[in-house]
């Protein structure tokens, strides 16, 4: 009896579902390379590179390169939170802050030096600043659209969606605006001392994602950030007629959200060392609202939950850097990325869950067991 | 009562379907024999019409989304200038293709002499086309081939991407006759992006050599033509374990992120010959430096040799209905003085 009171709380914990996700694509990459013939655990064995005193290894790569979505995901969490809505201009919104950034660094050179930063001009924590400014002016933008216009979420933030990157177009002089600084490529790589060598073991970008989710949480957990966000996304009249003060929480939310977009960017033009404005963070916004929904987060606002979004991230990135290592076919990329997405979008369905119990009790009725597992009787009820 | 909304629902789609298929027929209808005559052949040839004793040219370009498009741009406006008996008319079509074919119709309003037109997109140039043709301006189509009936058109000129593979393909060929390679050849090829002209004739260039030369392709990616794609995609490569010392990238961006994903791996990127498409000034800068072995290049610089074209079809010459572009390569033996005139950045 009191395994299966286990076993219930384990099933219907809100984590379980994005985690058995993640399991489902790490499964799939065994079973595969198992069959062609290399060893099944070889996709989790991490090696140091001497030359650069760095760990290595398709587990290390997927956290390197789910940052920026990590850290998308954090601010875009939120705002489907307390807005029903999302901001699809995050992707936007990075190129913009690395390129506001990037013309700092080299301000009123860049032309002259063929758009090469071959000097700072201004002090990188200068660009750094820059940058998060431009992230937080957007926020501001979509918040008053949002909370004082009353424009739905996905229309405001459409807007620097096409014009965010348009007007970074013209920051960059439609050009593609390199940094040769060497330190630059810090933030997005690996930090070398004198000698070459990374004094922190990980490529930077873990280290910056930990810090935001980590921010984001000691935030959520310590001030009533968190339970405001939430009840406005409930209901918005109500939480204002209790007292909070529901526009100034969408301004934050968003906010928040820009300047999470604000660090991605910086993230992606580092590892990189230059600005593309033509491609960085093209389509990350459908990655990030993906990731919010992979976490087991209702994009019709409310209840929330960080880590789900968290695990959401690292979950597309793992799928895809999967893909990269079994070499499929570029032509066929796409194709398998659909079929897991679709497999895990339905292993979510919150209908889905009714008929798995119906399995089950099938199952047990043999067993003389009949008990619902999946079904929290409460969530069906709300429904 | 549900029968009949969903019947009508059903009826309603197809209706839709129809209209739409009917809608996308003309656009599509490219064939010799339907609208467009073939009998006549393509006669007109570029002349100073309006006697001002300047030829117009008006040039319909895609847009400014690359440093190679830029110099592309740049050729055309430092060439057609009244010095060399030209006057241009520039449209810049912002890589939006119904834009364009609305530029094309302002110039032949406008009434200019000659037009050059870098297409968006390779369909639905038919009816244009033959507003141009009946108006009695010849045109030119440049950079992108459009799949129309040649009587349409004077001629294409551009890059010839496969070609531009062979280039490469041949370079190595000699690189290892030479003897600077004892060993297997172990390919990895990142790809631009998949179904791109370019991507789909430097692809072809090296799969046909391939098998012939017993050189092997280990890994076959598409770095869509992206820094940070081909960065991440060499990441992969090399922990898998890949053995291998050749790299043939199909543009320079992808190159750099090829650099730096071998750099972070502690890998000497100078041990590998590298293979890189297109000459950007900073790719050719790495070529001087020794980091890059090879570019094939992809000529941005038209506007001389459309110029030259137009000269030899005001002549009476016969052009020919395809002319690609002169291009080479550039190795240690020519980068440094390919470095003065390289384009981009």
């Amino acid at each position: 009896m009191s395994e299966t009171n286990v076993l219930k709380k384990i099933v219907r914990n809100r984590m379980f579902f994005p985690l058995v996700c993640l399991a489902l694509v790490l499964i799939i990459n065994m079973i595969v390379t198992a069959a062609q013939g290399g060893s099944p655990l070889s996709f989790f064995e991490v090696r140091m590179i001497a030359e650069t005193g760095t760990l290595a290894g398709p587990l290390i790569t997927i956290l390197n390169r789910a940052s920026e979505l990590v850290i998308l995901a954090v601010g875009m969490t939120l705002v489907v939170s307390c807005t029903k809505g999302a901001d699809i201009s995050v992707g936007s919104v990075m190129v913009l802050s690395g390129a506001v950034s990037i013309w700092f660094l080299g301000f009123g050179q860049l032309q002259a030096n063929n758009y090469h930063v071959s000097e700072y001009v201004v002090p990188y924590v200068v660009g750094l600043l820059a940058a998060l400014i431009v992230g937080g002016i957007c926020g501001l933008w979509h918040g008053f659209l949002v909370a004082k216009l009353k424009i739905q979420p996905m229309i405001a933030t459409l807007i620097l969606l096409i014009g965010g990157r348009g007007i970074a177009k013209v920051v960059a002089n439609g050009q593609i605006n390199h940094v040769d600084v060497p330190s630059y490529r810090w933030l997005g790589n690996t930090i070398q001392n004198a000698d070459g060598v990374n004094p922190l073991l990980l490529p930077t970008p873990i280290f910056v994602a930990a810090f935001v989710v980590l921010v984001a949480a000691l935030l959520l957990k310590f001030t009533a950030l968190g339970m405001n966000i939430q009840s406005v996304g409930i209901n918005d009249r109500s939480s204002r007629i209790l007292g909070l003060n529901s526009v100034r929480i969408i301004f934050t939310v968003f906010v928040i959200c820009g300047v999470c977009a604000a660090i991605a960017g910086m993230i992606a033009t580092s590892r990189i060392s230059s600005v593309d404005t033509q491609n960085v963070g093209k389509m990350i916004e459908l990655d990030a609202i993906l990731a919010v929904a992979l976490g087991g987060n209702s994009l019709a606002g409310g209840r929330f939950s960080l880590a789900g979004s968290v695990i959401g991230a690292v979950t597309i990135q793992t799928l895809t850097t999967v893909l990269y290592s079994l070499s499929v076919s570029p032509d066929q990329l796409p194709f398998f990325k659909a079929i897991v997405v679709i497999i895990i979008v339905i292993l979510q369905s919150p209908q889905l869950r009714p008929l798995l119990d119906k399995g089950v009790a099938r199952v047990k009725n043999l067993f003389g067991i009949n008990k619902q597992l999946f079904t929290d009787p409460q969530e069906v009820n709300q429904s | 009562m549900n029968f009949q909304k969903i019947a009508i629902g059903v009826t309603g789609v197809a209706l839709f379907l129809s209209l739409a298929a009917c809608a996308g027929d003309p656009v599509d209808k490219e064939t010799p024999g339907g609208e467009v005559s073939t009998e006549e052949g393509y006669n007109l040839v570029p002349a100073d019409t309006n006697g001002d004793g300047l030829i117009t040219l008006g040039f319909a370009q895609v847009g400014a989304e690359s440093g190679w498009r830029t110099a592309n741009t740049d050729s055309f406006k430092s060439y057609f200038v009244p010095e060399n008996g030209y006057e241009l008319v520039f449209a810049d079509a912002n890589q939006d293709a119904d834009k364009q074919k609305q530029d094309v119709r302002d110039l032949i309003a406008q009434g200019v002499e000659v037009i050059n037109l870098a297409p968006v997109t390779d369909s639905g140039w038919v009816p244009i086309l033959e507003e141009a043709k009946a108006a009695g301006i010849p045109l030119i189509v440049s950079d992108r081939q459009l799949m129309v009936d040649e009587n349409l058109y004077l001629t294409y000129f551009g890059g010839d991407m496969e070609g531009e593979g062979k280039t490469a393909v041949k370079w190595l060929k000699d690189y290892i006759d030479a003897g600077a390679i004892a060993d297997d050849i172990n390919i990895v090829h990142l790809q631009g992006t998949i179904g791109s002209t370019a991507q789909k004739g430097r692809t072809k260039a090296l799969d046909d050599a391939a098998p012939g030369y017993s050189w092997n392709i280990v890994a076959q990616q598409t770095g869509e033509f992206t820094r940070a794609k081909g960065q991440e995609v060499m990441e992969s490569i090399i922990q898998q374990g890949l053995d291998f010392n050749v790299i043939y990238s199909e543009n320079d961006d992808m190159t750099y992120g090829a650099i730096d994903a071998l750099k972070a791996a502690g890998i000497d990127h100078k041990e590998k010959i590298i293979i890189s498409f297109d000459g950007n000034k900073s790719a050719v800068q790495m070529v001087v430096d020794g980091d890059i072995d090879v570019i094939a290049e992809c000529d941005p610089l038209l506007g001389p040799q459309i110029g030259g074209l137009i000269q030899d079809a005001m002549a009476g010459k016969k052009i020919a209905k395809i002319t690609y572009s002169v291009e080479g390569f550039i190795d240690s033996t020519n980068a440094a003085e390919k470095l003065l005139t390289a384009f981009g950045s």
